[in-house]
């Protein structure tokens, strides 16, 4: 079978950039493993909403129309929304079929699928950030009595054994699971390594939407002082709920969730946990001030201080005195772990000499610079800051189309 | 050489001392509240210049015999002017006194005559973590290895045991393999 370019994965971003290659008249195919939108049908938790509220939901040609702009989908709303899309941009799709490879065929790619083989010139990578969570290697010394769960096997609170829960890793994936766990009666205790502090909203409005006017969320991956580390930043600890409630550290210390340090090991059957989490949250807390000080600036600067709620500033993260370093499992009463600790994106099929040692995908912006023809979207900060958001594809989908098809010398799609 | 020796072992440590302080402890164990400082001053570069003068113990305050002084500095691979031993070193300096000493203590209590004790410490660092490089490997040392080379009047399992036994009282070793709270703040 032969194509212009095989597009592999069909969520957002797969469709986005569907729609700029009909755009230039490229012939494509979209290859999905599952179905539309499979890893928000399969991999996601049952409370789960986006973090984004619904204006922001908006891919190139399709922009949320509902009647609660300022509210956040869960996970069948997603799905929903994505396939809408799919219809809109109604491309050539194979559902169902699993890419098991992409090999280099002469100035091509041989795109090997458990339902045949695909020869493109071109190919796009479009299968998410968050394949493979991250779990650090001496989880295997957990005591055997303890149960221990991702982010990707966890369903809702009810699937966990009664007890205590020892939730690891403090971004929006973790306070989100804490938060809920918490309050089903299985106490919480949450290791907080390096985090990211938002307020639900600010000055009246969703941080986000300051993050978008300021144009914090189009700063470009070749303009931030340090990639890899832009790259690295967890998301923030943000919850889409109608009341839209801020979900920090001061939060769940409130709803009686017990912080630790970042969990550093396992020590003759107890965990072990830094005693950087007063520098943690410091860290945090100075970074929320910065960020909120641009907002300020920016407000200032365009004449708006009329317009939108005063200025202020949030109380510092409260740490008590002496966080405890060790806990025992079993005194503690713990039974569950839930390793909230990222999710890397899975490059392992690709049969090209375009990894690291660590297995990660070099690209620029997301041309892969050493396989001409190769493009990778999705990932986080992949060419600007809202890469990794629903409404960062867009963007992205233009500029990486854009060089493809003066690649292969079509019209750019303009 | 193992020979058994009639006299009493005399390493220098006043045993009798240190386990009349942990009676008198049982009574008063508010006297057993330590705390030690350091002062360090910023000279250039990444040199710097500590001093420990005294400290708290006992429930009073205390002066060492005199100000000890510290320096220390990055080496010249990491384009540094090598005025004295990275801080990392002293670390593991501080690893070896700690276990030294209670070598000797112990030795001491357990009637063990040494004659020459040395240690030499090795600390493996992938500095890929100080410098940012990799979120995946850590600031501090992967693994830190200590040999004791030991010639004293006992059996090399009782040699053994007085190794073990150092480590299980050192404060160094406790502060090198469980965490710490730590606080840092500008005045």
């Amino acid at each position: 079978m032969r194509t212009t370019t095989v597009v592999v994965g069909a969520g957002h971003a797969g469709l986005a950039v569907s729609h700029y290659l009909s755009a230039c008249s490229i012939d494509h195919v979209l290859i999905e493993r599952g179905e539309i939108a499979n890893s928000w049908r399969t991999e996601r938790w049952d409370s789960l909403t986006l973090l984004t509220p619904n204006w922001q939901a908006r891919v190139p040609g399709l922009a949320y129309d509902g009647d609660d702009p300022d509210g956040f989908m869960d996970v069948s709303e997603v799905v929903s929304f994505i396939e809408r899309y799919a219809r809109l941009v109604g491309p050539s799709l194979e559902t169902r079929t699993n890419v098991e490879s992409v090999r280099q065929n002469g100035a091509g790619y041989q795109v090997v699928t458990d339902r045949g083989v695909w020869h493109a010139p071109t190919v796009v990578l479009a299968t998410g950030g968050c394949n493979i969570p991250k779990v650090p290697a001496f989880a295997t010394d957990l005591p055997g009595a303890i149960t221990s769960c991702t982010p990707m096997d966890y369903s809702n609170p009810a699937a966990l054994p009664d007890g205590g829960v020892l939730v690891v890793g403090a971004s929006a994936t973790g306070v989100q699971i804490a938060e809920e766990v918490h309050a089903s009666g299985r106490p919480v205790t949450l290791a907080v390594g390096e985090h990211v502090r938002m307020p639900r909203t600010y000055r009246g409005k969703d941080i986000l939407w300051w993050m978008d006017r300021t144009g914090l969320h189009d700063e470009r991956y070749d303009e931030v002082d340090d990639i890899k580390r832009a790259r690295r930043v967890p998301a923030p600890q943000l919850v889409g709920k109608p009341e839209r409630t801020t979900l920090d550290l001061n939060a769940l210390t409130e709803q009686g969730v017990r912080l630790v340090g970042r969990f550093a090991g396992i020590a003759d059957g107890k965990a072990q946990f830094s005693g950087s989490l007063r520098n943690k949250c410091a860290l945090a807390d100075l970074k929320l001030g910065r960020l909120l000080d641009t907002i300020d600036e920016w407000i200032d600067d365009e004449g708006l201080d009329g317009e939108v709620g005063p200025a202020c500033r949030f109380p510092p993260t409260r740490v008590e005195d002496s966080p405890p370093l060790a806990l025992d499992f079993a005194e503690h009463g713990i039974r569950t772990v839930v390793w909230a600790t990222g999710f890397e994106a899975d490059h392992s099929w690709l049969d090209l000499p375009v990894l690291d040692h660590k297995g990660r995908l070099r690209h620029d912006g997301g041309v892969v610079s050493e396989s001409p023809g190769l493009y990778r979207i999705g990932l986080n900060f992949l060419r600007r800051r809202k890469s990794s958001f629903i409404h960062g594809a867009a963007d992205d989908a233009r500029d990486l189309v854009d060089h493809l098809a003066a690649g292969i010398g079509a019209p750019a799609p303009g | 050489m193992t020979s058994t020796s009639e006299k009493p072992a005399v390493n220098g440590v006043n045993v009798e001392a240190l386990l009349g302080a942990r009676n008198a402890l049982g009574e008063t164990p508010e006297a057993g509240k330590f705390t030690w400082r350091a002062t360090n001053e910023w000279l250039h570069g990444t040199h710097s210049r500590s001093s420990v003068a005294g400290y708290f113990g006992l429930g009073e305050e205390h002066e060492h015999k005199a100000s000890f002084g510290f320096e220390s500095d990055h080496p010249l691979v990491f384009a540094a002017e090598d005025n004295a031993a990275t801080p990392v070193e002293i670390v593991l300096v501080g690893l070896a006194s700690c276990l030294t000493a209670g070598v000797a203590a112990v030795a001491q209590n357990r009637d063990i005559q040494l004659r020459s004790v040395k240690a030499t410490v090795e600390g493996d660092m992938d500095i890929q973590g100080i410098l940012g490089a990799d979120p995946d490997v850590r600031n501090g040392f992967s693994d830190i290895r200590v040999t004791y080379d030991i010639d004293a009047d006992a059996s090399p399992n009782d040699i053994e045991a007085l190794v073990a036994q150092s480590q299980k009282r050192s404060a160094v070793f406790d502060i090198l393999t469980n965490p710490t709270n730590v606080t840092v703040q500008v005045s």
